[in-house]
């Protein structure tokens, strides 16, 4: 199955996710790996939500 | 000529009297071997007019993307292919993101919607989430929601918002490289009525954004005019799909260099680290900048970016041996 890049939306056997890798150390997820949709993301002092409309919630915690 | 930094320790950290801007580009465009001691004498000066307290603050997005605004920085303008998707906060993780600010020992709470500025539906959600969270936690709670009218500011003072942030963001001759949907002068205005209305005033901007280094020098010159209660320093983290997506980090010692500046210019102020620290300065310059002026720290997270973790920055305030403590403008 083709996943994506939680970062950018573009397919990972693309290659060239390495500064998508860094820049996610202080970044929530914005995709979905499974469909690259945008995901609706909230952010809180201690953790984030992240919601995928097909294929459901990810949390930091 | 006489050295700058003589100059400083004789008039801000001897009379309490800030720097000019001409002064502060002094400071800014001091040779790199003398940032040592630009940010020595930027800590005696926070020392001997903030004490070594810190404030620690969490902040939190209650409304997030969609903003009809072109902030050429900001990820929620609806404006940009920006991958921020519109999303509101419910009342109870409101309350929860204040509970779990709070046992950080942050005294100091922020709620913050990406919008020009407060329609009635988002006033009456501001009114039931600092009245759900003042009954569930204590903390001083601090808006920031665009620009205001003089009636919204007067609403929010009665419902006990004790600070409001609105940032100028940079140098008047600089914003119209930043933002075109308004201008720099109707920020002036919303913060002067916050001044008026007894609210304390948070105001500072982004370093990064283009601007030159008499820019910066020109802005602290217009942030200490308007004598805010705190300035949050904020280095552009260039967000995907901005305008500014494209745009360099400041360099570490640069961005010292603002930091030492900034102070010798509003020394009684509360000057706090915000967003883009971890990417600008990392752990070890984080650690310089609360030994060259910084008084007051967000933890946690950002409204969409992630910060470090809080318990690091809790680590260093208690290897430095700064408490945490609410300032005001007592200071």
């Amino acid at each position: 199955m083709e996943t994506y890049c939680d970062r950018c939306g573009k397919p990972s056997a693309d290659g060239g996710h390495e500064a998508c890798r860094r820049a996610r150390a202080l970044e929530p997820p914005r995709y979905c790996v499974r469909c690259a949709r945008r995901m609706v993301v909230q952010v809180t002092p201690m953790g984030w939500t992240a919601r995928c409309v097909e294929h459901g919630a990810l949390t930091s915690a | 000529m006489t050295d700058i930094l003589e100059v400083a320790r004789r008039q801000v950290l001897e009379e309490g009297k800030g720097l000019t801007a001409e002064q502060a580009y002094e400071c800014l465009t001091l040779p790199d071997e003398r940032l040592e001691d630009l940010l020595a004498l930027a800590h005696e000066v926070r020392m001997r007019w903030c004490g070594p307290e810190v404030e620690v603050e969490g902040i939190v997005s209650l409304k997030t993307g969609g903003c009809p605004e072109d902030c050429h920085f900001c990820s929620q303008s609806g404006r940009f292919e920006s991958p921020v998707r519109s999303v509101w906060l419910n009342i109870p993780e409101l309350v929860e993101a204040a509970k779990e600010t709070a046992k950080t020992g942050a005294t100091e709470f922020c709620i913050v919607a990406a919008v020009r500025g407060p329609d009635r539906r988002l006033m009456d959600q501001v009114r039931e989430g600092i009245k759900a969270i003042n009954e569930a936690v204590e903390i001083n709670i601090a808006c920031s929601l665009g620009m205001l009218t003089r009636e919204q500011v007067d609403e929010l003072v009665a419902m006990g918002v004790h600070r409001y942030n609105h940032n100028l963001e940079t140098a008047r001759s600089h914003f119209p490289n930043v933002v075109t949907t308004h201008t720099w002068e109707e920020r002036w205005e919303t913060c002067l009525m916050v001044k008026e209305a007894g609210m304390e005033l948070c105001c500072g901007g982004i370093i990064g954004m283009g601007e030159t280094v008499e820019q910066r020098a020109e802005f602290a010159g217009q942030l200490a005019e308007l004598e805010p209660d705190e300035v949050p320093l904020n280095f552009l983290a260039p967000r995907p799909g901005t305008p500014f997506e494209h745009y360099g980090l400041v360099e570490g010692g640069e961005a010292l260099k603002t930091i030492g500046a900034f102070r010798l210019a509003l020394p009684r102020t509360i000057l706090r680290y915000a967003g883009g620290r971890e990417l600008t300065l990392g752990d070890l310059g984080t650690r310089s900048g609360m030994l060259g002026g910084i008084n007051a720290i967000i933890v946690g997270n950002y409204l969409t970016t992630l910060g470090r973790p809080a318990e690091q920055d809790l680590q260093l305030l208690s290897e430095l041996r700064m408490p945490i403590k609410a300032l005001s403008k007592t200071l």
